[in-house]
């Protein structure tokens, strides 16, 4: 038996013994969804006991190093251990924009304590993490934000608006952009790290047409900023932030989320799927469906060894997002009035109307279908004046 | 396995795409023998040239001569084929007849295999017998008559059939038309009595054969595996054959792409040039990404083919699928993008265009995969 394979039984046997059965029922919605952080509510036991196993194991973040809070695998193992989850259904222990988002920009650019104190928070799910980015005046056009931090020699004083900051009233910390100089637009602005409970910072929901609101404005009213509290140089934000867009980017395209090869089709015809048109799209849209599924894995295997194209997660987001986007226009076709329904128990209250208005979104934030198409044409084909 | 090629996989890539563009390409070979109006539609001295590199063997079993590699490193050198717009009878012969014959007899393999291996031999796999791709529905029938089998039926656009040594050629022995079971492969030499054909050129000056077998008498040791029981092998020729055309496709894309690439930094319109506008950047990028995923479908489905797993039916469908679609959209956009030169005989992206319908075409299209997609999930 070579290592993989013993270290496949390894986690096989350590899974079967600590996954509890309700954490391999699939993932219905967000309430299904461990956020972790200081206001989180477990939904029930078995949660929270998941989170506490894997947390203790490293397997939140299963190949973050060991002093950060993770498993130390390596590439061929973090594959292993991806795919035995995804044999028995395992739901993630934690999800969250500091795994996904934050961590990896910290493991580039932070120091030391701020990697042993920030990644073991998050590996914990201790802390949940929102993303100051977008403003009301710098959507596409990210590097124009105004949000100013006063330099006040040991701190910032931080005044401004942010937009389209996901979960802000539920999450604890903020990861922020913040000019600190106003001469310099590319080097003048700064990565901040802060507490979202500090005197002067305030939430406002923002209600979208899907009738939720997973997104607020986020406002600062002079908000002190310990000077240790900047990942990277003072005016190099910019470089945290595109790294981390990377990896926001990533994980928006769906890539390495479930490749069981589950087609929309066999689901739809739960229903009943009379219409050979429909059939058509269907299959039209599994052919694609699939093909982007082996497409994430092959994205996940090159970039954990460096041989994936720098610029490849803006395709992967163009390509994911638009692909998820053409599932749920076909799910409400597949479901017919019923996937009208907007707030009967039976429909999960407006479930798919929901989740397909909801999709709506994911060619706009974090970049938009047009901006990838815009980075791809620059930096992978290079042409000319992109 | 990581869905990317190993060091050693990664050589041949480079030897394969040093050798192709060198030997294979479209000036040497495809316009050659077109302006010569060639029968055959390829040059055998390349054919040769294949066998001396080794590529004619590569997924014939070291035991037997061969380099014993699997569809990954098959689909390496089908791609460098695409890219280059090659003719040759690889696919037919290395891929598809290689696999059918890796099922057949120590006296066929030994009757057949030098041959392939050295080059001189060129097989064609004849199954369809009408316009569009059916291989569940196989009408030619083969009775026992004296130690053997009689053949009598018709095969439609058989590729390198007019150029073709032997045929394999799946045939009836019990059944109806549309049963899965009762079918039985077959190596039927070129001179077999009783096999005509009626050779016709394709737009991409690709041969196609109609081929007649009346009352054509073979030996019993002219079977390739089981008799009534040819359905799995013929299925194994079919996966090898979809998944081949489908790197062929993605070559044919590859090549397609980077000439269209570099001619939108090159051309000059309005002061500027064509590359700077957006309206011909997103659709670049977007051709960028479908060629991504469908290499990345290729790559896939020709693992879990090599791993024998019980997904690669599947993936090999999707592939074909993804890499005709990507393909398509390639070849459209090349010429689209060219404007008029693109429509010239004297530029090269129209020969793309001709070699893309001809593959898309190949071993069942778009649509007979999504459909076959479905099906195999339940729908």
């Amino acid at each position: 038996m070579s290592d993989l394979d013993a270290f496949r039984a390894e986690i096989r046997a350590w899974l079967e013994e600590n996954c509890p059965p309700e954490m391999r029922e699939p993932v219905r919605d967000d309430d299904d969804v461990c956020w972790g952080g200081r206001k989180f509510k477990f939904k029930n036991e078995a949660q929270k006991l998941w989170l506490e196993r894997c947390a203790a194991k490293g397997y939140t973040v299963p190949d973050w190093p060991k002093p950060y809070g993770g498993a130390g695998l390596d590439p061929a193992q973090a594959k292993v251990w991806r795919e035995e989850m995804n044999r028995i259904g395992a739901r993630p222990p934690l999800s969250s924009f500091g795994i996904w988002m934050l961590g990896p920009a910290l493991l580039k650019f932070g120091s030391e304590e701020q990697k042993v104190h920030y990644l073991n928070q998050i590996a914990r799910g201790e802390i949940r993490w929102c993303q100051g980015y977008s403003e009301p005046g710098s959507g596409s056009d990210l590097v124009s934000l105004q949000t100013f931090g006063e330099d006040k020699g040991d701190h910032w004083v931080v005044n401004g608006q942010k937009i389209w900051t996901s979960y802000a009233d539920k999450a604890d910390w903020i990861f922020c952009l913040v000019r600190t100089d106003k001469a310099n637009k590319y080097q003048g602005i700064s990565f901040l790290l802060f507490d979202m409970e500090s005197p002067g910072v305030s939430t406002k929901p923002i209600l979208l047409i899907s009738g939720n609101s997973p997104f607020c404005e986020t406002f600062f009213d002079n908000v002190s900023v310990p000077k240790h509290q900047i990942v990277g140089e003072v005016g190099r934000g910019w470089d945290v932030a595109k790294y981390l867009l990377g990896h926001e980017r990533e994980m928006i395209s769906g890539a390495g989320g479930n490749d069981r090869l589950n087609t929309i089709g066999a689901f739809a015809k739960r229903n009943g799927l009379e219409d050979p048109l429909l059939r058509a799209e269907l299959a039209m849209f599994d052919v694609d469906a699939l093909a982007f599924s082996a497409m994430g894995e092959k994205f996940l295997d090159e970039i954990k060894v460096g041989k994936a194209h720098p610029a490849q997660p803006n395709m992967m987001k163009y390509a994911g997002t638009e692909l998820n986007k053409r599932r749920h226009e076909l799910l409400m076709a597949a479901g017919g009035s019923a996937a009208l329904e907007w707030e009967s128990e039976s429909s999960n209250h407006g479930g798919k109307a929901r989740s397909w208005l909801r999709t709506k979104a994911n060619s706009i934030e974090g970049g938009t279908s047009e901006v990838m198409l815009n980075v791809i044409s620059k930096r992978i084909l290079d042409l000319p004046g992109a | 396995m990581p869905l990317y090629h190993t060091e050693d996989q990664a050589m041949l890539a480079d030897t394969a795409r040093g050798f192709m563009a060198d030997e294979g390409n479209i000036a040497k070979q495809l316009r050659h023998f077109r302006d010569i109006n060639c029968k055959d539609g390829f040059g055998h001295a390349l054919w040769k040239q294949f066998a001396e590199m080794g590529f004619t063997g590569i997924l014939v079993g070291e035991a037997d001569g061969g380099l014993g590699m699997g569809n990954v490193e098959a689909g390496i050198v089908l791609e460098e084929i695409g890219r280059n717009l090659t003719p040759s009878p690889f696919l037919t012969s290395s891929v598809m007849a290689a696999t059918a014959l890796a099922a057949a007899s120590d006296d066929l393999k030994g009757r057949y295999l030098p041959g392939l291996l050295a080059g001189d031999s060129v097989f064609a796999v004849a199954i369809d017998e009408g316009p569009k791709h059916r291989p569940e529905r196989i009408a030619t029938r083969a009775e026992r008559s004296g130690n053997g089998f009689k053949l009598s039926g018709s095969k439609a656009f058989v590729v390198q059939g007019g150029s073709a040594d032997m045929l394999v050629v799946a045939a009836r022995t019990a059944g109806a038309d549309d049963d899965q079971d009762g079918v039985t492969l077959f190596a039927v030499p070129k001179d077999a009595a009783g096999l005509s054909m009626d050779v016709v050129r394709l737009v991409d000056s690709s041969q196609g054969a109609h081929v007649k077998l009346d009352a054509v008498q073979l030996d019993a040791d002219a079977v390739i595996g089981e008799v009534d029981g040819g359905r799995a092998v013929l299925n194994r020729v079919l996966n090898a054959g979809r998944v081949g055309a489908a790197a062929e496709s993605v070559g044919v894309a590859m090549g397609s792409f980077e000439m269209t690439t570099t001619y939108l930094k090159q051309r000059k319109q309005f002061g500027k040039l064509i590359g700077e506008f957006q309206a011909l950047q997103h659709r670049a990028a977007h051709l960028y990404s479908e060629l991504e995923i469908a290499r990345a479908t290729v790559i896939k489905a020709q693992q879990l083919l090599d791993a024998g797993s019980e997904k690669a039916e599947l993936m090999v469908s999707v592939a074909k699928a993804k890499a005709g679609k990507a393909a398509g959209l390639a070849v459209k956009e090349g010429v689209q993008m060219h404007g008029g030169i693109g429509m010239t005989d004297e530029y090269d992206i129209g020969l793309y265009m001709k070699r893309d319908r001809a593959l898309a075409e190949f071993m069942g299209d778009l649509y007979y995969h999504a459909d076959k997609v479905a099906q195999l999930s339940g729908y």
